[in-house]
């Protein structure tokens, strides 16, 4: 059962996420990709994640799909203006992609080209649109968004993509938020992937609220594998914010990276129930979802 | 107003090069507001390159003067006199004034001892925050006065990214998310249904996206 029918159909869903290499050697990407791909619904590929200039996300989810992954090709507004993303959507669906993850992109400033100029032609919300427009066979030519769908030039075959978006339920405040993910279910998202979620009570309010808008949501699973990667992702990485009594926990582990894994199993566990699935982030550690899926008895 | 800061001392002596009779030229409008181009800056850059020179033992004559304002022709006009016998000229304008200067005085080189920063405002004494990107498209009256495309850090039209975390940017936490301070101002003026509809994509061709800009009023050419 692929991703979509898998969140369709009500059942919880299981995403991870793998970064391309940067260079162009994909054997260790395939390699982790192919020991996990029979645990989950599917996969994401960032797209130079954390402004970090890497091989590009369109290839290397052609190249999981020919190894019978379904991925979810990231997207972002940080490096293309409105034609390259319309292109690389009409390319996307040409190679039988289905899943896109329309995102805004970090600032090429938290980055390794920091003085790079960004783009951000559009942003994330705008980019749902795109998706929808290109679906419904038209482009966003010499007309704005705010004109009917019935202009814009007629594509020679449409697309045929899954949009989704991303979400932070943890972002404080939470109202601001709350108001462009609404706006981003207005736009066409079919499913949400939230940055890692560790305040649940937090996490509850915001399912009542996602619930009420019909918003598929797979709440983000962070594998932590020592206390310093959790203050480094803490400073470093916009919108996480690990609790001290993870951080403590990780700290007082002889194995810290067991510990991050029975850590991540439990939230899982946890979750079951509150939302639509869960989207797990290895970071480099791909493998190791299958331990934490174990652990979690799924 | 336009913000400007003056160029490193080193710079400006690298640009002068072996020119010998130069003039420093201020500018009595932004610039002296900001503290970096008006008349008792020239006095200051005019001061360090003499003495800059005599250290290199150098022979050369560095005038001083400033005009109301350097983005005018008519203003650029009485510096005739003073430029006429001098071989390089040294603004301390924005990059509006160093062009208008090297348009009046086609066969005279004229180089910039300021890096033009942006369009802002001083904030509080010594620090200038900038607020208008000229794009062309003013969306102001959508979004409590504060301006999205200027302060937040991807021009973003929809509200905060992820990254925005207790009112700051993801760049660093000195910058304020402009999304949240939107926001806090939407609620205050209880006009927060402004944030619900979705913004379309922008025009950018109005902005410096379309190429040099220019602005015609035919009721006001002669």
């Amino acid at each position: 059962m692929n991703f979509q029918q898998s969140l369709t159909q009500n059942q919880f869903t299981i995403t991870t996420e793998i970064g391309p290499p940067k260079g162009t050697d994909t054997s260790e990407m395939l390699a982790q990709a192919s020991k996990i791909k029979d645990r989950v619904h599917a996969m994401n590929v960032t797209d130079n994640q954390s402004s970090i200039m890497r091989l590009g996300s369109l290839a290397a989810c052609h190249l999981l799909k020919e190894q019978g992954i379904d991925p979810i090709y990231q997207l972002t507004c940080r490096d293309r203006n409105r034609l390259a993303l319309q292109s690389d959507l009409l390319s996307a669906s040409a190679l039988g992609l289905r899943n896109v993850l329309a995102l805004t992109g970090d600032h090429p400033q938290v980055g390794d080209h920091p003085q790079a100029k960004p783009v951000f032609d559009v942003d994330s919300t705008q980019l749902l649109q795109i998706i929808g427009r290109l679906n419904e066979g038209r482009d966003l030519s010499t007309q704005f968004m705010n004109k009917p769908l019935t202009e814009g030039t007629a594509l020679k075959g449409k697309t045929d993509l899954f949009p989704g978006a991303v979400v932070c339920p943890e972002a404080n405040p939470i109202k601001p938020q709350l108001l462009r993910f609404s706006k981003k279910v207005v736009a066409g998202a079919k499913f949400f992937q939230t940055q890692a979620i560790y305040d649940f009570e937090k996490f509850e309010n915001f399912m009542k609220y996602a619930r009420d808008l019909g918003a598929k949501i797979l709440a983000g699973i962070l594998l932590l594998r020592s206390a310093g990667m959790a203050r480094y992702l803490n400073k470093n990485v916009p919108g996480i914010m690990v609790p001290d009594h993870l951080i403590k926990e990780m700290e007082s582990s002889a194995h810290p990276l067991e510990t991050g894994i029975k850590i991540a199993a439990r939230q899982i566990s946890q979750l079951k129930g509150i939302c639509n699935g869960v989207h797990i982030m290895a970071i480099g550690l791909e493998d190791k979802v299958l331990d934490i899926l174990d652990e979690a008895g799924i | 107003m336009i913000i400007a800061e003056q160029k490193e001392i080193s710079e400006i002596i690298n640009m002068v090069g072996d020119h010998r009779k130069i003039l420093v030229i201020g500018c009595d409008t932004c610039v002296t507001v900001c503290l970096s181009g008006g008349a008792k800056e020239v006095a200051i850059l005019a001061s360090a390159l003499r003495l800059a020179f005599r250290v290199q033992g150098k022979q050369v004559e560095v005038n001083e003067t400033t005009i109301e304002r350097q983005c005018e022709i008519e203003f650029v006009d009485s510096l005739e006199s003073m430029a006429k016998d001098k071989d390089l000229l040294i603004s301390m304008g924005c990059g509006i004034g160093v062009q208008t200067i090297a348009e009046r005085f086609f066969h005279l080189p004229v180089v910039p001892a300021l890096n033009t920063k942006f369009l802002g405002l001083p904030e509080k004494q010594g620090v200038w925050v900038e607020r208008c990107q000229a794009c062309g498209q003013c969306v102001l009256d959508k979004t409590g006065g504060i301006c999205p495309i200027s302060r937040c850090s991807k021009s973003l039209l929809n509200g905060p990214c992820g990254g925005s975390q207790n009112g700051k940017c993801e760049i660093n936490d000195e910058i304020d998310c402009a999304w949240h301070l939107i926001y806090e101002r939407l609620k205050a003026l209880n006009r927060l249904e402004c944030l619900e509809e979705i913004m379309p994509v922008k025009d950018w061709s109005t902005s410096r996206d379309g190429g040099p800009r220019k602005m015609i009023r035919e009721d006001m050419c002669l």
